[in-house]
């Protein structure tokens, strides 16, 4: 265990008082609630036993079973001390939470991306719109309800001279891959000949 | 005979290419031929680099496989370009731009499909962002298979549309 990593983790404790606080593996990571995140986030990068002074990304997870669906997962590097730190809150679908672009402005795009994959709502956020789907794309599709191959499909259309939007048709069948090895056939076709004879 | 005489007499031009024919000699051939030679020799490709397959694209432009010389050489614009390949993956959100860029090439223009996510999907047939096949937004000539399709399989591909433009041989696309 690294002294600075020691030092930041008493600091943190004792400031911020977290719901949850580890260093496992020689990573620091904190379990926060939504309320906390601007006081922490600004704590973190300013203190001098932390200096989190860079944001490398900003992650989301959806837990369908659990009641507050989603997990917002902060990751910081502190260049002074060589050391990262994960910060993670538990939201629910219908809340949202303060963005931290007053402090960090590296993480407004993070922002927007989980905007546009999760639908999780940033408050005060300056350009809270989607970053990497389709123009006018519909529904959030890192959530797990999202169906994999979504819900509408574009081609050319000859006749009106533009691209068209259609509902999803697919030309080739999900395959499943259940050979044990290349020699043997998959259990449909197994299956199949057996009907056969 | 005596506007014979007059054009030797008063156009030394005539006389010049009657001895350069004498000298040199020359070639006769069909428009046909003409205009597919010139179609075919010089095939100059609009770079559509969207995934992995475009840097097989460079490759074939660089001197180990030189495309350059079968006359294709690599245009930024559409509008200075004959042949569209499409290098790689093709995403809802980039079909409009590609359409657009295709739309502004003038005719004959030709296109190449390189690699599987441009000829049907590929590795992302089944998502949410991929269009499956460019050939669902501009008709497509050659398809060049491989993920990514080596240098050599693109550059095989260009002979393929080379060869498809010598058989239609029509001077109308």
């Amino acid at each position: 265990m690294s002294k600075s990593i020691e030092v930041a983790k008493e600091a943190i404790k004792k400031k911020c008082k977290p719901i949850e606080i580890s260093d496992d593996f020689n990573q620091l990571q904190i379990s926060i609630s939504t309320n906390q995140i601007l006081d922490v986030v600004d704590f973190i990068k300013n203190d001098e036993a932390c200096e989190f002074r860079q944001i490398t990304d900003i992650a989301g997870v959806d837990f369908p079973d659990r009641q507050k669906r989603f997990e917002l997962i902060y990751h910081f590097l502190s260049f002074k001390h060589n050391s990262r730190l994960r910060i993670k809150i538990i939201i629910g679908e219908d809340e949202s939470i303060p963005s931290i672009t007053s402090i960090f402005p590296a993480a407004n795009w993070f922002e927007r991306e989980a905007f546009d994959m999760y639908g999780i709502q940033f408050k005060d956020h300056p350009d809270l719109r989607r970053i990497l789907t389709d123009y006018g794309f519909e529904g959030y599709p890192l959530r797990k309800d999202f169906p994999l191959s979504g819900n509408v499909e574009i081609r050319y259309d000859e006749i009106d001279k533009k691209i068209i939007h259609e509902p999803v048709n697919l030309q080739q069948d999900f395959r499943s891959f259940d050979i044990q090895s290349p020699w043997e056939r998959t259990n449909y076709l197994k299956e199949e000949k057996k009907n056969n004879e | 005979m005596a506007i014979n005489t007059d054009i030797q007499e008063t156009s030394p031009e005539l006389e010049r290419l009657k001895e350069l024919y004498a000298d040199k000699g020359f070639v006769v051939t069909s428009i046909n031929n003409l205009i597919n030679w010139a179609r075919t020799g010089s095939l100059h490709w609009m770079t559509f680099g969207l995934a992995c397959c475009a840097v097989e694209m460079m490759h074939v432009g660089t001197p180990r496989y030189d495309v350059e010389r079968f006359g294709a050489a690599p245009r930024a614009s559409p509008r200075h370009a004959d042949v569209l390949i499409v290098a790689g993956t093709l995403t809802n959100k980039m079909a409009s731009a590609l359409r657009k860029a295709y739309d502004q090439m003038p005719e004959p223009r030709y296109v190449i499909s390189m690699g599987s996510c441009a000829n049907g999907g590929g590795y992302y047939h089944y998502s949410y962002s991929v269009v499956r096949g460019c050939d669902r937004i501009i008709p497509v000539d050659v398809y060049v298979p491989g993920c990514p399709p080596t240098a050599e399989g693109l550059l095989y591909g260009l002979l393929q549309l080379q060869k498809k433009i010598r058989r239609e041989g029509n001077i109308k696309r």
